[in-house]
């Protein structure tokens, strides 16, 4: 693919609101992860909340929207100037010529939930004030986003579980590619709901520990939330410094619903798109972000894909360990960090990890430590056996 | 500097309320047999071993059924085929069975029904009946799904030379969510999309933007079903391509866009 410019980029997780407070964050090693108190829940896991997320309020105009997955998305859009920057692409290329291309794997379901506990004891009706399409749909915060912006092309959520906002990068490139849209809005929003948190726990993938990606001792996730987001445009000659997206590649486990392939085979081939996506060789590659969930099947599986392609001769970590896992959010939010590598100069450590395991030969960062970074590959997989990579690189 | 979205298309599957499948749906949409509306019947889908046939949900037997029909229709390998499923909202009954057990005390949710859950559900079994590796796709976009996911699939068609199965499908909630979107049963189109003309092409399809007016169906009942089943959004389209008429026509998408399908005779 033609590389395709990040013009402007911003993260919001438990590690803070927005790229200095995520940077600080990960320089520090650490982790954003608390025992789980949200809402009613009561199970014994750890959590990566966002801060802060109901004291956000909607423009009247746009109270429809209203629920908890919204407000984070307007919290994210309002980070880091982001949406000064989306404002500033509307007026050179019009508000037909703007793409919105957001991943999400449940949305606003929380209101959802919540309505149901308040249903008509005669008829079972839902209240009146619950709105599905524009808090419970899956579409519902790339809508939101559009209104927001007031934008009128075109726009898509893609919900595939925990790839999601990773395929949003590849839909959108290829719009902007046959030029279809001048600069796309792609990212990823989940956040904390009980379907997601009693879900992972019914299926035993959540831990009673704060995550440990790859240690010898992983016993599962901790679910987070979080908003990421980044304008992307065609760009022919990029300033140097400036972030790139490199290449993307997709692919299919066709293997089970809700457990990887064993050997790791979608998530090589996903890699292997992405590499061939950008031209790139294993060489190529100065850091990898792995999906590292921290089941003990997950990081098995992706440890022996990784190790089948890159050796153990590529630097690594799942920053899961920091931020937990942001879900639908997480592709978009680990891209904005390699975009933190490459500008930086550092690579991130893995909170929570304290030994790694030795069945898979990876040279997995424990510790965050300074190194230049040129570029840098991210991996996201989804239940259904949904995969995505992404190349990262800084143009010189 | 824009290249245009075009494909060619080589299988059609069609399922919806009164037409079973994309033969009766072309004799109904040519005026040679009249539409009497019936509940949907979804095939059970024989490509499942035993055990999962009897398991699989209405949204996994409708995606089998309408990508396999246009998948034979075209003669096309389905191991081989990139996917882009697009749907309005996932499996509704399953989505009613976690809110209603959320809302009680015991809250300790079925592991199936929670991986069922998600939005590409349906998109995972597909992968798993055909053992297709390729990219799979899954959006949404409410009531501009068949839109957003045309959209998407010709993206894949044209840059990637990838022949690329679109499976667009909605299926119905039970209340008490029906009241709030009253899709009124499932339905789904598939279109089997290549880059290059073959012996087997049907039509070719271009997709620009467009703000005009879509064209309702001159059937009063499966006008009805074109406003309130998202996929079936593409019934003017499959009008053109079952009476075999080259020309335009403009669909619903996403307002103020339109999409305006220019369409090719083979």
């Amino acid at each position: 693919m033609t590389p395709l410019l990040l013009s402007a980029y911003t993260a919001t997780t438990c590690l803070g609101r927005g790229l200095d407070a995520t940077r600080a964050a990960l320089r520090a090693g650490r982790s954003g992860l608390v025992p789980c108190t949200f809402e009613t829940v009561q199970l014994d896991t750890w959590m990566g909340e966002v801060a802060g997320v109901d004291a956000e309020t909607l423009p009247e105009a746009l109270a429809i929207y209203n629920c908890r997955n919204n407000r984070l998305t307007q919290m994210g859009l309002e980070t880091d100037g982001f949406a000064d920057r989306v404002r500033d692409a509307i007026a050179r290329y019009g508000k037909s010529r703007v793409g919105v291309f957001l991943g999400t794997s449940t949305a606003g379901i929380l209101q959802t939930e919540l309505a149901y506990r308040r249903r008509d004891a005669e008829t079972g009706a839902l209240p009146d004030d619950f709105h599905y399409r524009t808090t419970h749909n899956s579409f519902s915060l790339a809508e939101f986003t559009r209104d927001y912006f007031g934008l009128e092309g075109m726009a898509m959520a893609i919900s595939t579980a925990c790839s999601s906002s990773a395929k949003v990068f590849a839909a959108a490139a290829r719009q902007l590619e046959l030029g279809t849209i001048d600069a796309a809005i792609v990212g990823g929003v989940d956040t904390l709901c009980l379907t997601t948190l009693y879900g992972f726990a019914s299926l035993q993938l959540t831990s009673a520990h704060p995550c440990r990606p790859y240690d010898a001792a992983r016993n599962g996730i901790s679910v987070g939330e979080g908003a990421a987001f980044a304008l992307l445009e065609r760009c022919d000659q990029p300033a140097a410094g400036s972030i790139l997206l490199l290449g993307t590649g997709e692919s299919s486990d066709a293997y089970h619903m809700s457990s990887p392939h064993p050997e790791g085979l979608g998530a090589k081939l996903a890699m292997e798109a992405a590499l061939r996506s950008a031209g790139l060789g294993v060489g190529d590659i100065d850091y990898i972000n792995l999906h590292g969930t921290s089941t003990p099947a997950n990081d098995a599986a992706e440890g022996k894909a990784v190790s089948a392609l890159f050796g153990n001769t590529v630097p690594c970590s799942s920053t899961k360990g920091a931020t937990g896992h942001t879900l639908g959010a997480a592709g978009a939010v680990e891209a904005i960090i390699c975009a933190l590598t490459l500008t930086d100069g550092f690579l991130p450590g893995s909170p929570g990890t304290e030994n790694v395991d030795p069945a898979i030969p990876l040279d997995y960062l424990l510790t965050t430590r300074d190194g230049k970074v040129s570029r840098a590959l991210t991996n996201s997989f989804g239940f259904g056996g949904s995969n995505c990579s992404l190349i990262l690189g800084v143009a010189k | 500097m824009s290249r245009p979205l075009t494909a060619w298309i080589e299988g059609i599957g069609f399922l919806a309320p009164g037409l079973p499948d994309w033969p009766t749906a072309r004799a109904v949409l040519r005026g040679e047999q009249t539409y009497e509306n019936a509940p949907s019947v979804l095939p059970a889908p024989a490509i499942l071993p035993p055990a999962e046939r009897r398991r699989a949900s209405r949204v996994v037997k409708l995606t089998l059924a309408v990508g396999l029909e246009a998948a034979a229709h075209a003669g096309a390998d389905v191991a081989t085929l990139a996917t882009v499923f697009s749907a309005s909202g996932a499996d509704g009954h399953n989505c009613h069975a976690l809110c209603e057990q959320l809302a009680t005390d015991d809250r300790q949710i079925s592991p199936t029904r929670f991986h069922n859950s998600v939005h590409n559900a349906a998109a995972g079994y597909w992968g798993i009946a055909t053992g297709a590796m390729a990219p799979c796709q899954v959006i949404c976009a409410y009531d501009a799904s068949f839109g957003a996911g045309l959209i998407d699939a010709l993206g894949q068609v044209v840059l990637d030379r990838q022949t690329t199965l679109l499976i667009a499908y909605d299926s119905e909630y039970p209340e008490p969510l029906f009241a709030k979107r009253p899709v009124p049963d499932v339905a789904g189109v598939a279109l089997l999309l290549t880059p290059e003309r073959s012996e087997r092409s049907l039509a070719s399809i271009t997709v620009t933007p467009a703000s005009t007016v879509a064209e309702p169906i001159g059937d009063a009942a499966l006008e009805a079903l074109r406003v309130s089943i998202p996929a079936l959004r593409a019934l003017p389209l499959l009008q053109k391509l079952a009476r075999g008429e080259a020309g335009q026509v403009c669909l619903d998408y996403l307002p103020p866009m339109q999409l305006q399908v220019d369409i090719g005779l083979c």
